[in-house]
């Protein structure tokens, strides 16, 4: 098994540009079922073989599609979530970098109670590996296995599940969360997904500076919430307080989020920390081979 | 983007948010005639990035027009050090003159984006004009939060309560129902990730921002044009000027080992590791996604040029971006003048083989690493070892 998608799951793009015609083809070569494009005034025409329509409503009630994957830009990616959510998407997918961070506040304001998952923004997506890859990771790293990944980078995860891959150990599902602060799924609503997919029997976190969202994570293993072995990567002890390291989100601000904090809280939970970014995949391993 | 606090005065001040009148000046003239047309008794402010003025000697209230001159004429042109901008300080460029207020009490409001909220929240304290970080973690129980709600935004009831934790009369509270409406409003209307009244003190009974910072939300400069063109480039790290002009995330260090690497995490990942090798990385830097080679060679440019770096890690996972466009600008920006520093290269994923080849037919002198960490371990070697 896996989470949020697979091999049934079927999926519409909101933002067939040049980037997102690129990936929604290998989305595609990857056996994902692309069923719907959405732009405005596009009804009845063709991008790369997928349908378009005017209106995720529309896309949906056509094709039944029910997860989608969002390329538009910056400016336009709060209104594009929303539609997603209006249209009773299960799941929307945000690839989008630099979305204003007070249209998010305004877009979890209005996700309060609605039944449709966002993932990201600002993220390489979702991939269950061998059944569906909905976002821009590069496809071949990975392999099925029972190896879930959570992470806040995209490139590192890259590094993460290729030094999984080479030790043997697959991967369920990997979910790119984000590099943003406000994240659609948080560490801990993307662990208690893990914890009840049967397939899934460990998960690599890859965290960075900025925020407590680790903390928290920590918090709820220890809880109870997760008890499947864990390992995790806290990018960013070298990084300077109050500088933002790229992504939106990475920012040590009043000695908060600093990465120390983060791997106590972890390790206090334990889970095994890596204490080098080339050292996640062995962390793993050892992580799993420790609960027998 | 940080902004100066005449910025955010007068930002604020567009918002109906109560300040001080004040005037900029550049030279000690402008500083006297600034305090002849404010009625004499001013206070002169140093106009840089950075927090702890007062203390530095960046702040001097003057009786008179001859004092503020004098003040003025102390602090132009000269460095301020305050322990937010590290030992060389920063150049004061300008001078706020504003007219000196009666102080009855000192206290502190600050709005920011709560992460964990997903709100904005207002942070009240009644102990102003101190680091509220200090308050924070000596005293949490001194800052008061309310968090509001983006769909009826800040509400008169939490005015009250906030009011009544700061013991607040009558005429006050009023005043910071008004005063929090309009903050919030401040806040939204221009994309803001910060705003801090450090200290907001009752003057002759009424609310009155004493000083403001405003940091802005670099993904919403978009929708604001006019805000854009406050950035002051004299306040920023002039590696990081260039690499900001170019659009590309850099951000400069102390160290020997310049870094070029795509994705910010896998960025911050190369510094931790380099420093685990027991080096220090010169900079941050993520080429991001769809870059060009032009791009790619204009970053490595930055690296050339700065005299810190003495050993180069390039660190490349390709997804989106493909390694032979980072190994065609690399070439473009090294054929006219080579690299005179040890360059270490690590190219897996997209289009690793034909990267290689195109570094290979270069005249470049490049060691490659077998994987992330060979590539740390090969360009600490490449300086002679750990220091």
């Amino acid at each position: 098994m896996s989470v949020l998608v697979d091999e049934k799951t079927r999926v519409l793009i909101q933002g067939l540009g040049k980037q997102g015609q690129f990936h929604a083809e290998r989305m595609q070569q990857y056996g994902t079922r692309v069923v719907a494009g959405v732009k405005p005034r596009s009804a009845g025409t063709k991008v790369l073989d997928i349908p378009m329509f005017n209106t995720c409503e529309a896309a949906v009630s056509e094709t039944g599609a029910d997860a989608s994957v969002i390329f538009v830009p910056a400016a336009f990616a709060a209104d594009a979530i929303l539609e997603a959510a209006d249209a009773g998407l299960r799941l929307a997918v945000c690839i989008t970098e630099g979305i204003p961070v007070l249209d998010m506040v305004k877009v979890h304001r209005a996700l309060d109670g609605c039944d449709t998952r966002l993932i990201g923004p600002n993220c390489p997506g979702v991939i269950s590996p061998g059944k569906a890859k909905l976002g821009i990771m590069p496809a071949p790293i990975h392999r099925p296995g029972p190896i879930g990944v959570l992470s806040r980078s995209g490139t590192l995860t890259y590094e993460a599940v290729d030094q999984l891959t080479r030790l043997d150990l697959g991967q369920s599902t990997c979910i790119g969360l984000g590099g943003d602060p406000l994240p659609g799924t948080s560490f801990v609503e993307a662990l208690e997904l893990l914890q009840e997919d049967p397939d899934t029997e460990g998960v690599v976190m890859i965290g960075e500076i900025g925020g407590s969202a680790e903390e928290e994570a920590a918090e709820f293993i220890k809880a109870g919430g997760f008890t499947k072995p864990a390992a995790a990567f806290i990018a960013g002890r070298t990084a300077p307080p109050g500088k933002r390291m790229g992504h939106a989100g990475a920012i040590i601000s009043g000695g908060k989020g600093t990465a120390e904090a983060k791997v106590s809280a972890l390790e206090s939970a334990g889970v095994g920390v890596a204490a080098s970014p080339a050292q996640i995949g062995r962390t793993m391993k050892a992580a799993l081979e420790a609960r027998g | 983007m940080k902004l100066h606090e005449f910025q955010a005065k007068e930002m604020l001040g567009r918002f109906g948010v109560p300040v001080p009148s004040g005037r900029v000046a550049t030279s000690p003239a402008e500083a006297r005639a600034a305090a002849e047309a404010l009625g004499g008794r001013v206070v002169v402010k140093a106009q840089i990035h950075a927090g702890g003025r007062g203390k530095g000697g960046g702040v001097k209230l003057c009786d008179d027009p001859p004092a503020a001159e004098a003040a003025a004429g102390a602090m132009l042109g000269k460095p301020l050090v305050t322990h937010q901008t590290g030992p060389e300080g920063r150049v004061v460029q300008r001078v706020l003159v504003e007219e000196a207020r009666s102080i009855e009490r000192e206290l502190y409001l600050g709005l920011l984006v709560d992460r964990e909220a997903r709100q904005v929240v207002l942070m009240a304290s009644s102990e102003g004009g101190v680091e509220i970080e200090q308050v924070a973690a000596e005293r949490p129980e001194a800052i008061l939060k309310e968090w509001i709600d983006p769909v009826v935004g800040f509400m008169p009831y939490q005015a009250n309560r906030l009011a009544d934790g700061l013991g607040l009369d009558k005429a006050q509270t009023g005043a910071l129902r008004k005063l929090g409406v309009k903050l919030y409003e401040a806040f939204l209307g221009c994309d803001a990730s910060l705003v801090e009244i450090n200290p907001l003190v009752v003057s002759e009974g009424g609310l009155l921002a004493l000083d403001a910072k405003v940091n802005l939300d670099d993904n919403g400069l978009f929708r604001h044009g006019e805000l854009a063109e406050l950035r002051d480039r004299a306040e920023e790290d002039p590696r990081e000027s260039r690499a900001n002009d170019l659009d590309l995330s850099y951000v400069g260090l102390e160290g020997g080992i310049g870094c070029m690497v795509n994705g910010a995490g896998l960025a911050m990942a190369t510094m931790d590791l380099v420093k685990l090798e027991g080096a220090e990385p010169a900079n941050f830097l993520d080429v991001g996604g769809g870059i060009t080679a032009e791009r790619v060679a204009e970053a490595f440019r930055i690296i050339l040029d700065d005299p810190r770096v003495e050993a180069i890690l390039v660190n490349i996972f390709g997804g989106i971006v493909r390694c032979d466009v980072i190994a065609e600008g690399i070439v473009q920006a090294t054929h006219d003048r080579g690299v005179e520093v040890p360059l270490v290269a690590r190219l897996d994923g997209t289009n690793v083989d034909e990267g290689r080849r195109i570094l290979d037919e270069s005249a470049l002198d490049i060691t490659y690493a077998e994987d992330f960490a060979d590539s740390a371990s090969k360009v600490v070697a490449a300086i002679g070892g750990a220091r």
